[in-house]
């Protein structure tokens, strides 16, 4: 299936080669999780704050179920604003 | 301790400079800033009173812990009745200039009546001085700081300024310290234009005195510790700024884009705080050179550009080419995704001369927002703007119309009156994106619910800073919250609402809440302050202010039916992203935050609310 991985912040190091800006489209197996992807790029888990999946939170416990053709990853570390 | 007890009450009509003594009964119900200067212009002016006449007054107030050694020690907020809302305005300034205001030995300065000409007041210690300023009048706040250093021979003067914009009366005109940090919202600083006043210099050398001094420097030194371990103090915020909230809130689908038609941008990415940091094609170089601290600062989250020379806004212009302060998330959000325009050099452009005439970037791009769809309407013409099409996305017309809002000329006069007044003038009040006319930030209520009820009760009218739920609803701080959800926000709207307002009356600054609770802030007041100060005692404290505001406000004539927000974002559903088909469900919210608050059902607080909190 294929979807869309988006790395934001300083996470943008660990994208692919390809990748325009923060996104890169990627083909991967079903049954592929949030978590199996960013193991995959290297993304350190423990900085790992914020989990999106089509702009809608995903819980640390949920992320290792398994994702959806079509679906917009996108991951962040600890950031804030105002 | 923590307090000078000093008031500088300044008479710009006699020409008077005076020194009281600050009323320590209220420094110990209020605290300090925000609270304690609220309470003096309840006590002394007519809330009903033409913000823009002599009668207004303007406060600078520090905090207790201003100018300590504290983290954030940096803040004064400035308070009087806003020029934009005619309700009260309280805007919050970081920098340096806080800090020498305190060293100089003075908690507040107190401005009342009007000089018949321009003035500065030069205040050094114990000498405050009120002095001609025709010179400076017509001078932008970069020239005027310039030339009030050169002329008083002192590099390590601050000064706190209005640009031309606030002498014209662009009612959303703020004071700018430091060069680029901005006491900004609600025009307070046309209320300082009104009354003759382009500048305060201040040099102190006086420091400040704490309580407790062994107890207060362990209590810092914790406190700073937490900063340097939390990964968004010590290392989100000084890399990327506010302005890496671009992506997170256009991914949420939160993003109120061209005049909150849609709540998504597809120029967010080229906006945002990651793109500052990208390598420009032009000239190798990046947007963003460095961030920067303001006074006692151990987060440093402020950002400093350099523009591309070759841009077409500051070709042959080298006035523009330095490093200067550049954009943060607010900023970027109204001048961009507001207006559509995604060209980062133009939003620095338009951000350089909001802080070179000083008003505030946020009510500006949204008003240019709602002029750019009147524009598309076809009920504003190229006529009327002095030859310049007003599209959603024309980054010529964001930095020309900045450049006359900056100077009050042409366009830029009606511009200048905000959103609320502009839309009423054509004919469409509903297109202004206010609440209780002031023009509300970056995040769509309708993706976000709880903003929905913080813009329709925040006391200055539509701001994300008097309870930014933001943090729960998207960014999981304290914890993570549904923003699509209705539940539960009242209580969590009460509770920011109440803590932000005990912060902001510290001298602290709102961001090491990403850190702190209201339980770090404890220890660190009540080792600086006379008296004890448990957390219960911070916490009514904040509660005991926001109802002092509310009443300003009910005295000044704004009612429940005005905590409310835009038909757009009540009626027209989001149409994209996770709010997809939703609207905000702000009267699922206001009844249940009226009864947490301890009001009537019009909004109105009861005998016993303020009898419980001594009002």
């Amino acid at each position: 299936m294929k979807l869309s991985l988006k790395l934001y912040a300083s996470f943008g190091e660990y994208l692919p080669a390809g990748a325009e800006r923060h996104v890169v489209t990627l083909e991967v197996p079903e049954s592929t999780s949030p978590l199996n992807i960013l193991e995959q790029y290297g993304v350190p888990i423990a900085q790992v704050h914020l989990v999106l999946i089509n702009g809608i939170f995903v819980p640390p416990g949920k992320r290792h179920l398994p994702l959806s053709d079509g679906d917009e990853l996108a991951v962040w570390p600890a950031v804030a604003g105002g | 301790m923590g307090w000078h007890k000093r008031v500088l009450r300044v008479n710009l009509t006699d020409g008077s400079c005076n020194a009281e003594a600050l009323n320590m009964e209220w420094a110990a119900a209020y605290l300090g800033q925000r609270g304690l200067a609220t309470k003096y212009l309840l006590e002394e002016i007519d809330p009903k009173v033409d913000p823009l006449s002599p009668e207004n007054k303007l406060i600078f107030a520090t905090g207790p812990l201003t100018g300590t050694m504290a983290s954030t020690g940096g803040r004064y907020s400035v308070v009087t009745k806003g020029a934009l809302t005619g309700a009260i305005a309280c805007s919050n300034s970081g920098g340096y200039f806080g800090a020498e205001l305190k060293f100089a030995g003075w908690d507040m300065i107190i401005f009342e009546g009007k000089a018949a000409s321009p003035v500065y007041l030069l205040l050094r210690d114990d000498s405050a001085e009120l002095l001609p300023a025709d010179d400076l009048w017509g001078k932008s706040v970069w020239e005027t700081d310039e030339i009030l250093h050169r002329r008083h021979q002192d590099p390590q003067l601050r000064v706190s300024a209005i640009g031309k914009s606030g002498e014209e009366g662009v009612l959303f005109a703020c004071i700018v310290n430091d060069l680029h940090r901005a006491a900004g919202r609600s025009g307070v600083g046309t209320v300082m234009g009104s009354k003759n006043l382009k500048a305060i210099a201040v040099r102190g050398t006086q420091g400040v005195k704490v309580k407790d001094p062994a107890r207060f420097m362990r209590v810092v030194a914790e406190k700073k510790q937490i900063l340097a371990e939390n990964a968004v103090t010590s290392q989100g915020l000084p890399t990327y700024g506010t302005q890496v909230l671009m992506n997170v809130i256009n991914e949420v689908g939160a993003l109120p884009t061209k005049n909150a038609i849609n709540v998504q941008f597809d120029g967010a990415g080229k906006i945002s705080g990651e793109a500052m940091h990208e390598v420009r094609a032009s000239d190798g170089k990046s947007n963003l050179v460095a961030n920067k601290a303001c006074f006692g600062c151990t987060i440093a989250c402020g950002r400093i550009s350099k523009m591309d020379k070759t841009h077409y806004t500051v070709v042959n212009r080298p006035e523009y080419w330095g490093a200067s302060g550049g954009l943060e998330y607010e900023a970027a959000w109204a001048l961009g995704a507001a207006t559509g325009v995604d060209d980062l050099e133009a939003l620095t452009f338009a951000n350089f001369v909001c802080n070179e005439q000083a008003f505030d970037p946020i009510t500006f791009g949204s008003t240019l927002g709602a002029a750019m769809e009147l524009y598309e309407m076809g009920l504003i013409s190229a006529a009327d703007t002095g030859g310049t099409a007003l599209n959603f996305g024309s980054a010529e017309a964001l930095t020309k119309m900045a450049e006359l809002v900056g100077k009050g000329e042409g366009f830029g006069k009606v511009l200048g009156l905000g959103s609320k007044r502009l839309c009423e003038k054509y004919g469409h009040p509903e297109l202004s994106m206010s609440v209780k006319g002031q023009e509300f930030p970056a995040y769509d209520p309708r993706g976000i619910q709880g903003m929905g009820l913080t813009y329709a009760t925040s006391n200055r009218g539509a701001c994300h800073l008097r309870s930014y739920t933001v943090a729960s609803e998207i960014l999981g701080i304290p914890e993570k919250t549904d923003p699509l959800a209705t539940e539960g926000k009242a209580g969590l709207v009460k509770a920011f609402q109440d803590a932000t307002a005990a912060v902001d009356s510290t001298g602290l600054c709102l961001f090491t809440t990403f850190a702190w609770s209201l339980d770090d802030f404890q220890p660190q007041v009540d080792a600086a302050c006379d008296g004890e100060w448990s957390l219960e005692r911070l916490s009514e404290v904040g509660e005991r202010i926001w109802n002092m505001e509310r009443q300003f406000n009910l005295a000044a004539g704004f009612t429940g039916k005005d905590d409310t927000l835009p038909k757009r974002l009540r009626k027209d559903a989001a149409k994209t992203g996770p709010a997809k088909g939703r609207v905000n469900d702000l009267k699922k919210m206001l009844p249940e935050y009226y009864q947490l608050r301890g009001w009537d059902d019009i909004g109105v607080p009861t005998q016993e609310t303020l009898a419980r909190l001594g009002l």
